[in-house]
């Protein structure tokens, strides 16, 4: 891989760090007057999940990650692997449970995830913003309390659990955010 | 932000008016530049010769006043080359005074005084006004004294605070990733005045012995809620001593593989001639007005930064 050097630090820019790969959130010129110039970089390490700040001098590089995000779909689960496919070629990738991590909760079979591969293998997936789901538990619903104010945990079909209006019963559809975990509204009969 | 650029270059020219400083308009390009280890000047082809954009007026001022020109000021444009980020852009704005016959303290005095004047037409809110040495700033916050403390103690420090590239580095450059990082951020807000930096870090301010009889450079450095503002200095005017801090900057420029500056060497049989005793100060006026508007990125404050020229 290339190396970039600080000057080209651009947040998005995925780059190795003591050994893993991480990507800029912020880059941060300081240069006192008469100073030495340095580079504040928060980054995120793309294996923990991590944010770390660290302090570079202005002109030193580092070398660049082989790390690339692709829209793929999720096909299914086999108990210890997660399979996903790319759309044009159909080659397929299989995650580990921890780079699937918390997209696991949202995750039906068929959606277009954001899978981020370093050196070729999955490393981390990020679902689609928005998911239809079905609530399979929750409290039964009161009917015509439409108005603002209470809501109830709602376990979904995936297994993440979120808060809904009251009026909400099992086996409803609903909308969420999968970035906030919130809902976003009750979607129609399909 | 035109209008508002255009009050502010207005006001700063009337300040000085009124105090009988005069405006000087000298060239951008010349011939030699700043020896600085850490400040980079733009090269300029200039009809086959070398030349360099120039990084603050500060040589061609200091050659008028060894011409007995009198308390002057220069507002004008600066360059820098591998500076851009929030608070930095590779051309920008510098507002430059000598006062002469007055010393460091005369001259922080009238910054606040300026610096009162054009928030005062801005905003009802008094701007406070703080004053310390950089050895105070500093040990209260280290708790190590930035002069005596050794190197291989600040080059630890420095390693912690942010990474193993520090291992080597020199006095000077371990003291302003210390101060920039750690006291920096807890300077009081308003206008805060630092004065009396380390020797090594003196480059064109005389020498003296401090209350606590350590050496410091007469050299000053003035905060604006927190962001550097101004750097002045009671001037070196021996001819003997400029020529050292020359040459020293440049073996070590060579040292770090930056390209050696030729030495101003008018500016050199300017202070043969003798430069009168003064105090002067370089202030950036587009971090000024960064503080006038309550922006975060000097690009707001530009009509064109050089992303966009």
């Amino acid at each position: 891989m290339a190396n970039y050097s600080t000057n080209e630090f651009r947040s998005g820019l995925k780059l190795m760090l003591d050994g893993d790969p991480c990507s800029i959130l912020e880059n941060e010129f300081v240069k006192p007057g008469k100073g030495q110039a340095f580079n504040r970089v928060k980054l995120r390490n793309l294996k923990t999940g991590r944010v770390l700040e660290k302090t570079f001098k202005s002109g030193e590089s580092l070398e660049g990650a082989d790390v690339m995000d692709m829209d793929m779909q999720y096909l299914y689960n086999d108990g210890d692997f997660w399979y996903f496919m790319e759309p044009e070629s159909f080659e397929q990738h299989q995650a580990t449970e921890n780079a699937v991590g918390e997209a696991l909760q949202w995750l039906s079979e068929q959606d277009i995830c954001v899978v981020t591969l370093y050196n070729g293998s999955p490393l981390s997936v990020v679902p689609p913003n928005h998911v239809e789901l079905e609530i399979v538990e929750t409290d039964p619903g009161l009917r015509g309390d439409t108005a603002q104010g209470g809501s109830k945990p709602a376990k979904l079909v995936t297994g993440a659990t979120v808060k809904v209006p009251l009026f909400l019963d099992q086996g409803d559809v609903i909308k969420v955010d999968t970035r906030t975990g919130e809902y976003q509204g009750r979607v129609k009969d399909a | 932000m035109l209008q508002s650029r255009a009050e502010l270059l207005s006001a700063l020219r009337q300040f000085f008016f009124q105090r009988s400083v005069m405006e000087v308009d000298v060239p951008v390009l010349a011939r030699s530049s700043v020896t600085d280890i850490n400040i980079e000047s733009m090269p300029a082809d200039v009809y086959g010769e070398s030349g360099y954009l120039q990084t603050s007026p500060e040589y061609f001022m200091k050659r008028l006043l060894s011409q007995g020109a009198g308390d002057i000021f220069c507002l004008g444009k600066a360059f820098r080359d591998g500076e851009q980020g929030s608070r930095h852009n590779p051309e920008f704005s510098l507002l430059e005074w000598y006062r002469c016959g007055w010393d460091e303290h005369q001259l922080m005095d009238e910054i606040a005084e300026l610096i009162s004047l054009i928030f005062a037409a801005r905003s009802s809110q008094p701007l406070a006004i703080t004053k310390r040495t950089y050895g105070d700033c500093f040990s209260q916050i280290l708790g190590i004294d930035p002069h005596e403390t050794d190197l291989a103690e600040l080059q630890d420090k420095a390693v912690a605070a942010s990474s193993k590239s520090w291992a080597g580095e020199s006095r000077a450059n371990c003291l302003d990733l210390l101060f920039s990082l750690l006291v920096e951020p807890q300077l009081p807000p308003g206008l805060m005045f630092v004065y009396d930096y380390p020797a090594c870090q003196s480059a064109l301010a005389q020498l003296h012995n401090n209350i606590q009889g350590q050496q410091v450079s007469r050299r000053f450095e003035v905060f604006l809620n927190g962001m550097e503002l101004a750097n002045g200095y009671f001037e070196l005017t021996d001819r003997v001593e400029q020529q050292q801090r020359f040459d020293g900057d440049n073996a070590q420029r060579i040292k770090a593989g930056h390209p050696k500056v030729p030495v101003d060497r008018h500016l050199l049989a300017a202070l043969d001639h003798g430069m009168p005793s003064c105090a002067g100060v370089a202030l950036g006026v587009d971090r000024l007005l960064m503080q006038l508007e309550g922006v975060d990125s000097i690009t707001q404050v530009m009509p064109f930064s050089w992303d966009r020229c």
